[in-house]
């Protein structure tokens, strides 16, 4: 993959897509006294890539694959039911679905021809990873890349919430991340691999206690992060 | 070993259920057991040590039309080493017809140490078809570290995508025993309870931009269980991690949230598990609601 601007802007958590304010699930597991220091910021974020960011990177490329085909608009309403079915935890589905809302807005201002009115319509908005792969096609990317800024960015968001929520040193997070690169990669690598799959057949880790975590972070009355 | 069996289950038409079909062969075979509460039940009898690396098992469950089966197994089954490099594989499919009923109770999966296990199961359900869907993997036996395990499970209700989900644990799986997916616990599992009667659930609110509700539970060791509404269908997922298989069957025997009661477990104790419905961790355990405590 040739590095290109395109990517590193759509991966920069200063993309205008409301990122910074999820957790990614780290506030809850911080509040659980599993998420202490970087070691286990490591095995937090290992845990993650291989589940959620494994989730989101395959149903990227897939909607990014759907948005050159005929029938796009069934397609990614049945990749919409799908991560539904991979969802089980509503709190996580509510986020996806705001995250979703938040990079349509960001995607139809800067594409205004993109194709997104393919997307699910209604209320609640479509899942973030196949708005990520209509902007990541919009923006005329390649399946790795999208699946890397998806799995890229379901490390760093926890990751840098990690520096609010611990208070660690920001060089020992980055350091964590570096030393994940290659896992991200993978993770990527594994996602743009199963694309071709019929949607049934895509990816559907389990993440028990994140799922559990999510639902109990949501009756918090006082929070830092929205997830 | 290789092994296939095959369970087809019809209404008589006088509100029963008859077996039509129950073969098996060793290692998978299948017995008419008493009928439970009036439900025709059958248990997998392993008939030789395993599932062994290796080991390819494929079981068939057809439940038409407003029959009701009830599928148990007599023993955990314990995911041990074969051949180096050999995979044990069990594959499970599953058809419940209109106002069928199918409870799916094995005991619980052991991903022993060395032991490399998939478990994958399809089930299609009807339109009404009411399910009961229990899955319990425990990680290694007593002291030992765990194998590799897989539990794939892919659910459809009235032909939409209901639940996709496949646990991964031991050393092939990144991350499997860190924060974000076990934290530690050895024991995990979930109760899939499908209920056409069950009041309008999360589909209706989400349809509008809400979100649903899922309900914790938590027993004072710090196991953690959380019923959550799916939106594919009529559904509840049960979800829970713990310390052990015995306090992992309590929570799975929990009541469900949409109003749906306890299905039967084998040796489920007395552990009080309790209903957190406003808690933060950490805060003054005085704000936390007891709605129920003990099981049954």
């Amino acid at each position: 993959m040739t590095p290109s601007s395109m990517v590193l802007l759509l991966a920069d958590g200063r993309f205008p897509a409301g990122a910074h304010a999820h957790s990614g699930g780290l506030e809850a597991a911080v509040a659980a006294g599993l998420v202490t220091d970087p070691a286990t910021l490591g095995e937090f974020l290992r845990g993650r890539l291989a589940t959620g960011g494994l989730v989101a990177a395959a149903f990227a490329v897939a909607a990014h694959r759907a948005a050159g085909v005929v029938d796009r608009r069934s397609t990614l309403a049945r990749l919409d039911a799908e991560l539904d079915a991979r969802t089980a935890a509503p709190a996580l589905r509510a986020v996806s679905r705001r995250q979703g809302r938040a990079l349509l807005r960001a995607g139809r201002e800067l594409w205004p021809t993109g194709g997104f009115e393919a997307l699910p319509a209604g209320p609640p908005g479509p899942h973030q990873p196949l708005v990520l792969g209509l902007v990541a096609a919009a923006a005329d990317l390649d399946p790795v890349a999208v699946a890397t800024i998806a799995a890229y960015g379901s490390m760093t968001g926890p990751a840098s919430a990690a520096v609010r929520l611990l208070g660690l040193d920001p060089y020992r997070v980055h350091a964590v991340l570096a030393a994940l690169a290659a896992d991200c990669d993978a993770t990527a690598a594994r996602a743009v691999a199963t694309a071709a799959d019929p949607p049934e057949r895509l990816p559907a880790p389990a993440a028990p206690l994140t799922d559990i975590h999510a639902e109990v972070h949501t009756t918090w009355e006082v929070r830092l992060f929205a997830s | 070993m290789r092994a296939v069996a095959r369970l087809v289950a019809v209404a008589d038409g006088r509100g029963g259920t008859v077996l039509r079909e129950l073969r098996g062969e060793s290692p998978l075979l299948l017995r008419q057991a008493a009928a439970e509460d009036g439900v025709a039940t059958v248990y997998v009898v392993g008939g030789a040590a395993g599932p062994l690396a290796g080991d390819d098992l494929r079981l068939t469950v057809e439940v038409g039309p407003g029959a009701a089966v009830r599928v148990r197994t007599v023993a955990a089954s314990v995911a041990l080493p074969g051949r180096p490099g050999a995979v044990s594989r069990m594959r499970v499919e599953a058809v419940v017809g209109v106002a069928g009923t199918l409870h799916w109770l094995p005991e619980q999966l052991v991903a022993a140490a060395g032991g490399d296990h998939v478990a994958e199961s399809r089930v299609e359900l009807a339109e009404g078809a009411r399910l009961t869907w229990r899955e319990e993997l425990v990680c290694g036996r007593y002291g030992e570290s765990a194998g590799n395990a897989v539990l794939a499970t892919s659910v459809d209700y009235a032909g939409r995508p209901l639940l996709r989900q496949s646990l991964a644990v031991g050393p092939a799986a990144p991350g499997w025993a860190g924060p974000a997916v076990l934290g530690g616990a050895t024991a995990t599992g979930s109760l899939l309870v499908v209920d056409p009667d069950r009041r309008p659930g999360p589909a209706e609110v989400e349809a509008v931009g809400g979100a649903a509700r899922g309900r914790v539970l938590q027993t004072p060791g710090g196991a953690l269980a959380a019923w959550l509404p799916l939106t594919g269908g009529p559904a509840d997922l049960l979800t829970a991690t713990a310390a052990d298989a015995h306090t992992l069957r309590v929570l799975l025997s929990a009541p469900a949230g949409g109003g749906v009661g306890p299905v039967g477990g084998a040796a489920a104790g007395p552990l009080p598990v309790t209903t957190v419905t406003a808690p933060r961790p950490g805060a003054a355990a005085g704000t936390a609601r007891v709605d129920a405590v003990g099981r049954r």
